[in-house]
C-alpha cells in the first residue's frame, strides 16, 4: 500500500494525543504545574492535528462534513464520529487544567475511555479491509491500542518529572512500551509467514486448469491501482526501518526513562519521547509499505 | 444509505465474459472510457495524455494470463509426461493464453459500499448496480482500498472515484435505439464474448450460459459473492487422427491434378 504521508502523520499524531489525554485522565497528575497544563495541550493539540492532517489526502476535502453520517456501517466515518464526540470531555479536560488549575476525576475516565474507543475505531479502518491481510487481524487493534497508550505513559513519566521523577509511571511507560512492541513483533511475523488468501488462479478462476501467471498487464505505465495499491519496498529496507522502528521506538526511549529515573533529569526523558514519536513514524511507515493488496495478484503478484 | 440495500427485487444486472471467445482487442476497454467519458458524471480524466508519462482513470482493462497446466487436468486428462508445472508457454502442448477483460463485478456483499463514510456510494436496491454519487464523495479512497479487484479508480482531475456503472446510462435509455441499450463494452465486442443480463433470473440467457459453461466467481475466498460471472476457456478439442491431414499429404504434390492443372503439369514435366 501507498504510504500517504498524510495518513501516516494522522494516525500517529492523534494515535499519541489520544494516548496522553487518555493517560492524563487516568493518572490525573497535579494540573496546576506548568509541564502537565503543557501535557494537555499537547494532547489536544496532536489530536487536532492529527484530524486535519487526515482530510489532506481527500480528492474533495471541502465536503468532508460528509464523512459523519455513515456511522452505521463505515469504520472510517465512525472514527469520525467518535473524535468529534471525544472533543466535548477532551476540551471540558484541557480547559479545566489550562485555566481553572482542576480535574475532575470521572471526567477524566470519560476522557480515558473515549480515547480509548476512538483510536480502536481509528485501527478498524484497516483492520476491517480484507483485502489487505497483513492488516485483517486483531494484532492491528492491539498495536494501534498499546502504541497509543504507552506513547502517553512515556508522556506523562516526563512531564511529571519536571516537578518529581515517579517511578511508578516510568515502570508502567516501560512496561507498556514492551508489551506494544512485543505485539509488534507477533504481527510483524504474520506478515513475514503468512500470505493472503488470493492468487492470481483465484483471481482469474482459471486456477483449475493449471498455474497461472500474469502475461502482459493492461497497458504499459502506472495507473492508480499500481501507485496506490501496488507500493513495494526493498526488502533490506523494511528491514532497516523495522531496527530503527525499535531502536528508537523502543529500546532508546527505556533506557533513557531509565536514566531519567535515576538521575532526576528530564532532558532524558524529553528525548525519550521525541526518539519514540521517530520510532513509531518508522513503524507506521512500515504499516503501510509492506502491505500487500490482493488486486496485485491482478498485476504479477503470486499471492495476496 | 452506505449499508446495503434491504429491499431488493432480486434483479441482478450485471455481465457474464466468455474467456473462450476474448480476444484480447480492447475494445471494450475503449469504448468503455469513449462512452463514461461523456456520460454519467465527471469526464474520465487522463494526466499528460500526450507526454511521456500517459495515465488515466479506465474503468475497464484487459489483462493478459498464462496458464500452465499440472499433472493432471480436470476435465482435460493427463498432462504428457516431461513437462512440468509453471514450464514456458511455447514448451508445454496444453498451455493457453487467457485475455482476461476486469471490470467491477456489481457484488452482493460489496465492500466498498459499506466501508464509505459519505454515502456515495451505494448499490441500488432496484437492480444490484453499485454506482458512486459523485456529488457526495470526498476522494478519501477507502472503497478502493476494499475492492479486491481493482475495480475502482479515483479520477485525479475530479478527486472523486470513477467506476463501471454497467451503463446505466443506456441500459433504461429510451432515447436511443433499443438494440443499443446494453452496456458499451457488450455491445461493441466484435467476438462476441460480453453478454449483459439479469443473473437473479434463472431463466435468462446470461443464467443459462454461466450454468451451461460453469461460470466462475473471481476471488471467492474475498467474501463479495460478485454478481458477474466469467466463462472458463474450453476444453481443447483433439481431431481424430484420420482427420489430421498428414505430412505427404501437405508436401508438394501433383497427384489427383485435373484438366488445365494436369495439362500444365504434364506439359512443364516434359520439358
Amino acid at each position: 500500500m501507498h504510504p500517504a504521508l498524510s495518513v501516516i502523520i494522522f494516525t500517529t499524531l492523534s494515535g499519541f494525543g489520544y494516548g496522553l489525554a487518555a493517560i492524563l485522565g487516568l493518572f490525573q497528575p497535579d494540573p496546576s504545574l506548568m509541564a502537565v497544563k503543557f501535557g494537555h495541550v499537547l494532547a489536544f493539540l496532536a489530536i487536532a492535528g492529527g484530524l486535519l492532517a487526515s482530510t489532506l489526502h481527500l480528492g474533495n476535502p471541502q465536503r468532508a462534513w460528509r464523512a459523519f453520517s455513515q456511522w452505521r456501517s463505515s469504520w472510517l466515518s465512525r472514527e469520525g464520529v467518535l473524535a468529534v464526540l471525544t472533543f466535548v470531555p477532551l476540551t471540558a479536560q484541557t480547559g479545566l487544567a489550562v485555566v481553572f488549575d482542576t480535574s475532575i476525576g470521572w471526567l477524566g475516565f470519560v476522557v480515558a475511555v473515549m480515547s480509548g474507543i476512538t483510536v480502536y475505531a481509528t485501527s478498524m479502518i484497516y483492520a476491517s479491509l480484507k483485502t489487505v491481510n497483513a492488516w485483517h487481524n486483531p494484532m492491528t487493534n492491539t498495536c494501534y491500542m498499546l502504541f497509543a497508550a504507552s506513547g502517553g505513559l512515556l508522556a506523562v513519566a516526563t512531564l511529571s518529572a519536571f516537578n518529581d521523577t515517579q517511578s511508578t509511571l516510568i515502570v508502567l511507560a516501560i512496561i507498556a512500551l514492551a508489551a506494544a512492541f512485543f505485539a509488534k513483533t507477533i504481527w510483524f511475523r504474520a506478515l513475514d509467514n503468512e500470505s493472503g488468501p488470493s492468487t492470481p488462479g483465484s483471481a482469474t478462476g482459471l486456477g483449475f486448469l493449471g498455474k497461472v501467471r500474469l502475461l502482459e498487464r493492461p497497458h504499459m505505465g502506472e495507473n492508480y491501482l499500481t501507485r496506490e495499491m501496488g507500493f513495494r519496498v526493498a526488502r533490506k529496507h523494511a528491514q532497516k526501518l523495522r531496527l530503527i522502528s525499535y531502536g528508537l521506538g523502543l529500546v532508546l526511549p527505556v533506557l533513557l526513562l531509565l536514566i531519567m529515573g535515576a538521575t532526576g533529569m528530564v532532558f532524558f526523558g524529553v528525548i525519550a519521547l521525541l526518539s519514540h514519536l521517530t520510532g513509531i513514524l518508522a513503524e507506521r511507515w512500515l504499516f503501510f509499505a509492506e502491505a500487500k493488496h490482493a488486486v496485485s495478484v491482478y498485476y504479477g503478484s503470486e499471492s495476496a | 444509505m452506505t449499508s446495503l440495500p434491504t429491499q431488493v427485487t432480486g434483479k441482478k444486472l450485471g455481465l457474464v465474459i466468455d474467456l473462450d471467445v476474448c480476444v484480447g482487442c480492447h475494445a471494450c476497454a475503449v469504448i468503455c472510457k469513449e462512452w463514461n467519458t461523456g456520460g454519467y458524471g465527471s469526464a474520465l480524466s487522463d494526466q499528460e495524455p500526450y507526454g511521456e508519462d500517459v495515465t488515466g482513470a479506465w474503468l475497464n482493462r484487459i489483462h493478459t494470463f498464462e496458464v500452465t497446466p499440472g499433472d493432471m487436468i480436470p476435465g482435460y486428462g493427463k498432462k504428457p509426461k516431461g513437462q512440468g508445472v509453471g514450464e514456458v508457454i511455447a514448451q508445454t502442448e496444453e498451455a493457453r493464453v487467457v485475455h482476461f477483460p476486469k471490470s467491477c463485478l456489481h457484488c452482493d456483499d460489496a465492500p466498498c459500499v459499506t466501508v464509505c463514510p459519505t454515502g456515495a456510494s451505494y448499490k441500488r436496491g432496484e437492480d444490484g448496480i453499485v454506482l458512486v454519487d459523485e456529488d457526495k464523495c470526498i476522494g478519501c479512497g477507502l472503497c478502493a482500498w476494499s475492492c479486491p479487484y481493482g475495480a475502482r479508480e479515483m479520477d485525479q482531475d475530479a478527486g472523486v472515484m470513477k467506476k463501471c456503472t454497467l451503463c446505466v446510462d443506456r441500459i433504461y435509455n429510451e432515447d436511443i435505439p433499443e438494440i443499443d441499450r446494453q452496456p458499451a463494452c457488450v455491445r461493441t465486442c466484435p467476438a462476441n464474448a460480453r453478454h449483459f443480463g439479469d443473473l437473479g433470473d434463472p431463466n435468462s440467457d446470461v443464467s443459462k450460459m454461466v450454468e451451461e459453461r460453469g461460470g466462475i466467481d473471481l476471488m471467492p475466498e474475498q467474501g463479495t459473492r460478485p454478481v458477474n460471472k466469467y466463462l472458463p476457456p474450453r476444453a481443447r478439442q483433439t481431431l481424430p487422427s484420420s482427420e489430421v491431414p498428414s505430412a505427404a499429404a501437405i508436401a508438394e504434390t501433383t497427384d489427383g491434378a485435373q484438366g488445365f492443372m494436369k495439362w500444365i503439369d504434364t506439359a512443364l514435366s516434359k520439358i
